[in-house]
């Protein structure tokens, strides 16, 4: 049971920042999975009242609140128009509108949960966290940090000639994910991403040049192969780790295709 | 801890526990079709709307409801009652413990996308869950009454 002491809004980054220095303090992120731990929370700091709960779009960047919720994301037009709306599909297996209405980007990405969906996708976007004290970083980098006193204010999607595809396979259509999988394109560089492994979602390149000449039927295959070799996986009681191994072939080949088919040129009449 | 909200149109202000879950709040309000289910926020019984919007208040405290609009199945009035109609002409309520909650989230569907598909149904209430009926009741009900909407507004035309 989640017991807490005390709960505040803070005002300012500044003051949920000195906040969450002290010892027992949680930032509230959807509360979706603090919410099933059994925990006494000395001071829950809440940051509903700072304004990130919202998606901001400049002319070079899509910049989304640490409180937007995955709901947001799925809905967003801007972002699934320049995502071809693996943005949407990455969120739209989890649980149900309801939750996706409660469940924040922040919570899930600060979290580095390893079954994120949404952790997968934003690493195949090569996407930036800003923390209020630790400034912009890349969100590949803060995946692989131990967790900090800080806060996740922001996560910022460069606009750029993004071609990205997400894969996920689930025991029943609402579970978590038994595997994850995006692939991305973005200005030439092919990005590889395996989550749910069950481990935090890890990103692969095209070291060897597999896909130099664009996405085929034979390179898919073989890339898909090559990370099948790769990507360390494990067991859970989901699924075994050789079932996974098997499901990263088929699902990194089948997200390869997909952006495959997005690349090509259209055909005119 | 002192929070003001609205619930079901009426101004509340209440001293609370800083854990309190929503929850546990409009049902000591009152509100008891807002049901305890899961609590793991799978199974969407405990749905509620806040400021229009459904949420699961089995995972939300009432702190963060503070200044916000909350509203359950006995707020929506006529809405909720036309739509029971029609799910209870399918027999589609049967135990009748996860309805309010599949009300509550199909109302809030049809203020988004007043003619949704099948799939669009579907892929909505996908976060309700019923040992019961095997959704087809349920999605029959809806349909039916997305047609005597329609049905309605074009005879008031």
């Amino acid at each position: 049971m989640l017991t807490i002491n005390q709960y505040v809004r803070p005002q300012s980054l500044d003051e949920a920042y000195e906040l969450c220095q002290k010892k027992n303090t949680v930032v509230l992120g959807g509360m979706l999975w603090l919410k099933m731990q059994s925990r006494l929370v000395g001071t829950a700091i809440d940051l509903c009242d700072l304004g990130l709960d919202t998606i901001e779009e400049t002319a070079d960047s899509f910049r989304i609140g640490a409180m937007a919720t995955l709901r947001m994301l799925e809905t967003h037009a801007g972002l699934n128009q320049m995502t071809q709306n693996a943005l949407a599909d990455s969120v739209r297996s989890i649980v149900g509108v309801q939750f996706r209405n409660c469940a924040t980007v922040g919570g899930s990405l600060f979290g580095r949960f390893g079954f994120s969906d949404v952790l997968t996708l934003f690493l195949a976007l090569d996407a930036d966290v800003e923390l209020h004290h630790g400034g912009v970083l890349p969100l590949r980098e803060f995946a692989e940090m131990p967790v900090l006193r800080d806060i996740l204010v922001r996560v910022i999607v460069r606009k750029r000639n993004i071609h990205v595809a997400y894969q996920s396979q689930r025991n029943t259509k609402t579970d978590f994910p038994v595997l994850t999988c995006a692939v991305s394109e973005i200005d030439g560089v092919y990005r590889c991403v395996i989550g749910a492994r069950p481990m935090r979602a890890v990103v692969f390149e095209d070291e060897s040049g597999l896909l130099s000449g664009g996405v085929n039927e034979d390179n898919a295959r073989a890339f898909a192969d090559d990370i099948a070799v790769r990507v360390s996986v494990g067991s859970n009681l989901r699924a075994g780790a050789d079932y996974r191994r098997r499901l990263t072939k088929t699902l990194v080949r089948r997200a390869l295709l997909t952006l495959g088919k997005e690349n090509e040129p259209c055909k005119s009449n | 801890m002192q929070i003001k909200l609205t619930l079901n149109g009426k101004p509340v202000s209440e001293e609370i526990a800083a854990d309190l879950l929503l929850l546990d709040f409009v049902r000591a309000h009152g509100c008891a079709s807002v049901k305890r289910g899961c609590e793991t926020a799978n199974c969407g019984l405990c749905t509620v709307l806040m400021d229009g919007k459904p949420v699961l208040s089995c995972s939300m405290l009432a702190a963060r409801a503070a200044g916000h609009e909350i509203t359950t199945l006995e707020g929506m009035g006529a809405e909720a009652e036309e739509l029971a109609a029609f799910i209870a002409d399918q027999g589609a309520e049967q135990c009748g413990f996860c309805n309010p909650g599949f009300m509550m989230n199909t109302i809030a569907l049809l203020r988004e996308n007043p003619t949704p598909s099948d799939d669009e149904i579907r892929a909505y209430l996908a976060g309700n869950l019923c040992r019961c009926s095997g959704y087809e009741g349920q999605l029959r009900g809806v349909r039916a009454f997305v047609a005597w909407r329609a049905q309605k507004g074009r005879c008031a035309e």
